[in-house]
């Protein structure tokens, strides 16, 4: 060992330190790296930096600094150029709640904690009983919402709702075949329409008296006074035996039969506690509303329907019976290809024309359909995508072990595909999000309505409640817009774990 | 004992099975017949109430309202018009200033997106953050909020005309709108515009030519130098020759207001402020995805064939980007076209604004108006898509090729 260390070429003594290298981390790391290692970085950066500095300082000057935060008119805000917080202050329930009465308010706050309630556990991906969660959040909170927003009860219940709708469309099916025997009085092809004609009106006929027991139950239940409880027991009976033996009879039926039970037992608990059986809570009328509540409610509504809408079309599009797939093609590209204002146009003026004239329909819920049917299809196309990714071994393998289409689609492929979309999903409630407030064009007053509608009082005239106005609602659409898009990435994050290296 | 083939089972059957009701063969016929028996259904219940509606209403149906005179004035018409024109005319009208809003929106959403892309990567962090906060603030408010910010906030606060913002003296901003100098042809107009046209129509027919010697026989041809000569040195020629084309009348403050020069509403202002920035922001992220998706290996391998910088980019990274931005890029086009109805918010007189608004109040004749609208919509939209189907089919014939 010795030796080694006696060779001539071997260094005796410890090299000088060399200087540390430049530090490339850290805040001065990235000052030397990214801001100013070369003259036209650093021009670049002075550029910037102006920039920020003159829009990042006059906006925060004008938010606080120069902001008058107490009085009681326009006076106040005249002196200063700063934001006119007493303004807000004074329109706040006004935004928020439009012309909802002031002593029924609780009702819009108590939606919106049910909401964020069922809401919150249901984004967080941690938490358990998801199915449950968004079952809840999907079908019962928009009845639920109904009820508390609008007011009002129920005269009866499933029993009479089928009868109902039975009799409507019976009496349309007739309808239609004594319009053909009057056209068959006048026309060339006489005999044809006369049969076609007498053959649609013996199908009415026959439909009439197969539903007879259910219209004359329905009559009795009317009659009777106790209308809903009676009506609500035979729904329940008829529903959880239906269950029972669709679930697989004494053998296995009786999961599903506890929860049809249960379910009917949660339905009985919201009826007596809102008192819908008499009444209901005092009525509403959604011209009243107004404010960040239509803005809610009209996006709300707009992803609960636009799913099972966007669902439907899609698989329809990829289904290979021909009618069915172009009528989903040419649906899902008519929606698509006309903007949201003129389908808004066409609920308001239109729709009021294909329907019966006796027929009306509220002007919140005329553009709630325009809004569906728009996002809908938006939303079939995403799922096509997440259809489309899914390897078809899948669903080959779901046909090898027997599985019906159905039971293939709902339980195999469908999972799969909407997990895939969750961030694609968010994206477009985004921009349903955004797209509500175009409906303060066909006259509702929703955030931007509300605001814009506050402008014109003269009490609160001044230069700068326009700016202070724009900025509160613009910080509120921000916050909602950007906490969904953060969302929106968190979930591609997650999804994507296994890929990230 | 000879054992011959056995003729495969007869076929037609089953197409024509598969054919009419897909894999769920006559099932699939049954529910074809009772989805089409509830569209009819569905169709006549929309045509019966409709009769009956427009019986009660009073309200003849079909197109004979457009030969009427429409009775009102349009605030900005790019074709001659007045109150005693048909709503025909008005329809064009409207029609074509959703055009011109669209069309100039698109040029500055293109401009801004592409800017505001190369900021977000820029590898100076400062500046990535501006285009990163632009993007954010932009994508995340309302199109409509924006409009009406622009229209009713900004342009609103501006001072009167005779305080007016001046721009070099040429162009002058307040709140009724922007006045820029306005061309006046002059005699030699239409040499210019013949000499302009020839020269573009020479370089291109220059550059399919230089990319077809490029192609063929690997020849490189400098063509810039006389495409620069086309375009700008023939046309100078001729004015020279035949004197200026146009010259520009400057706009001049006369009491309250301007006069001379073309005064641009202010309602056009916002609206196209609006748009091409809400669009910008969609248009850079598009484009900041495509530049990214071309593989850093291919700027690489090129420079290691001994191109230089500026040919990479040029011929290997920028035609691999643009397959993966235009698609989506036409679609935020299609989108601005979609979204310049909003000009009904402020007043500008743009389709929805001039003939689903106006003449829809006056004539009532809603289906016929409504339709015509979403028509037209529909129409740029398709026209659209099939152009760009024939684009991707000639994107992936060149990639296999």
């Amino acid at each position: 060992m010795s030796d080694i260390t006696a060779s001539a070429y071997v260094r005796q003594d410890l090299l000088t330190e060399r200087p540390a290298p430049v530090k490339t981390t850290g805040f001065i790391g990235l000052v030397r790296t990214r801001l100013l290692n070369s003259p036209t970085n650093i021009l670049i950066t002075i550029v910037s930096a102006l920039l920020l500095w003159f829009t990042i300082v006059p906006s925060v000057k004008f938010l606080f600094v120069d902001a008058v935060w107490t009085g009681t008119d326009r006076t106040a805000c005249l002196t200063e150029n700063g934001a006119c917080w007493p303004y807000i202050q004074a329109k706040l329930p006004q935004l928020i709640y439009g012309f909802y009465p002031e002593a029924e308010r609780w009702r819009v706050n108590l939606t919106f904690a049910l909401a964020a309630v069922l809401l919150v556990p249901m984004l967080v991906p941690r938490l358990p009983a998801k199915a449950i969660n968004a079952s809840l959040f999907f079908f019962a909170f928009p009845v639920v919402a109904f009820f508390l927003l609008h007011g009002g009860g129920i005269s009866g219940f499933g029993l009479s709702w089928t009868a109902g709708l039975l009799q409507l469309f019976d009496d349309s099916i007739i309808g239609a075949g004594q319009v053909l025997l009057n056209l068959s009085k006048t026309s060339a092809i006489a005999p044809l329409l006369w049969v076609l004609g007498s053959l649609i009106v013996l199908v009415g006929k026959a439909i009439y008296w197969l539903i007879f027991p259910l219209t004359w139950l329905r009559d009795q239940l009317e009659a009777s006074g106790q209308s809903v409880w009676t009506d609500f027991a035979i729904t329940t009976a008829v529903v959880s035996l239906i269950a029972f033996a669709l679930g697989g009879g004494v053998r296995a039926g009786w999961r599903p039969l506890a929860w049809s039970l249960a379910t009917f037992a949660a339905i009985a608990i919201v009826i007596k506690l809102m008192g819908l059986d008499h009444g209901g809570l005092s009525v509403v009328q959604t011209r009243l509303w107004g404010g960040l509540l239509v803005t809610l409610v009209v996006s709300v509504a707009g992803i609960v329907t636009s799913l099972p809408i966007g669902i439907a079309l899609a698989l329809g599009r990829r289904s290979s019976i021909p009618l069915i797939r172009i009528f989903s093609i040419a649906f899902i590209e008519f929606w698509r290809g006309v903007p949201l204002i003129t389908v808004l146009f066409f609920a308001t003026y239109m729709l009021p024309l294909f329907l019966p004239g006796n027929f009306t329909v509220d002007g919140l819920v005329r553009a709630l359909i325009g809004i569906a049917l728009f996002t809908g299809a938006y939303q079939a196309e995403n799922v096509r995508g997440g259809l489309a990714a899914i390897p078809r071994g899948q669903g080959e393998a779901a046909a090898a072990l027997g599985l019906s289409w159905w039971k293939t689609t709902s339980l195999i492929v469908l999972p799969q595909a909407l997990r895939h979309v969750i961030p694609n999903l968010v994206n477009s409630f985004i921009s349903l999000f955004k797209d509500t407030s175009l409906v303060s064009i066909v006259a509702l007053f929703d955030l931007l309505g509300s605001l814009r509608a506050s402008f014109a009082d003269p009490k609160w005239s001044a230069p700068s409640t326009l700016f202070t106005g724009f900025a509160f609602a613009g910080i509120i659409y921000f916050l909602f817009c950007f906490g969904m898009s953060r969302y929106s990435l968190f979930v591609e994050h997650r999804l994507n774990a296994h890929r990230r290296n | 004992m000879s054992t011959e083939a056995r003729k495969p089972p007869a076929q037609i059957a089953l197409k024509i099975r598969r054919i009419l009701g897909g894999k769920a063969g006559w099932n699939g016929v049954a529910v074809q017949f009772a989805f089409a028996a509830i569209l009819g259904w569905i169709g006549y219940e929309i045509v019966s109430n409709a009769r009956a509606n427009l019986e009660n209403q009073h309200i003849a149906a079909g197109f004979g309202f457009l030969r009427n005179n429409a009775g009102f004035d349009v605030n900005q018409t790019l074709i001659p018009y007045t109150g005693s024109d048909t709503f025909l005319r008005v329809f064009v009208v409207g029609l074509l200033n959703t055009l011109v809003v669209s069309v100039v929106g698109i040029f500055f959403a293109t401009v801004l997106g592409f800017v505001v892309a190369l900021c977000r990567l820029s590898p100076n962090w400062l500046l990535s953050r501006v285009g990163e906060i632009y993007v954010e603030i932009i994508r995340n408010l309302p199109l409509l909020f924006q409009i009406l910010f622009w229209y009713l906030a900004v342009l609103a606060a501006l001072p009167n005309p005779r305080q007016s913002i001046s721009l070099l003296g040429i162009a002058f901003i307040s709140n009724r709108g922007l006045v820029i100098p306005a061309p006046i042809g002059g005699s030699g107009l239409m040499p210019f515009l013949a000499v302009l046209a020839l020269g573009i129509v020479a370089s291109l027919a220059l550059r399919i030519h230089a990319r077809r010697a490029l192609f063929q026989r690997g020849q490189v041809i400098r063509i810039w130098p006389y495409v620069l000569g086309l375009l700008f040195g023939l046309p100078l020629a001729t004015m020279l020759v035949f004197g200026l084309p146009f010259t520009l009348e400057l706009p001049q403050l006369k009491g309250f207001n301007f006069a001379g020069g073309s005064r641009i509403i202010p309602e056009f202002v916002a609206l196209t402020l609006a748009l091409s920035t809400y669009t910008a922001a969609f248009i850079a992220e598009i484009v900041r995805a495509g530049i990214l998706s071309v593989h850093k290996g291919q700027m690489e391998a090129g420079s290691s064939l001994g191109l230089s910088r500026g040919a990479t980019l040029r011929l290997i990274v920028v035609p691999q980007a643009m397959r993966v931005i235009v698609p989506p890029l036409t679609n935020q086009y299609l989108n601005l076209t979609k979204n310049s109805s909003l000009a009904v918010a402020i007043g500008y007189p743009d389709l929805v604004s001039v003939w689903a608004g106006t003449s829809l109040s006056q004539t009532g004749q809603a289906i016929e108006i409504i339709a015509m609208t979403m028509g037209v919509y529909l129409l740029i939209s398709l026209l659209t898509s099939a152009i760009m189907s024939v684009y991707g089919w000639r994107v992936s014939r060149s990639l296999g090729a």
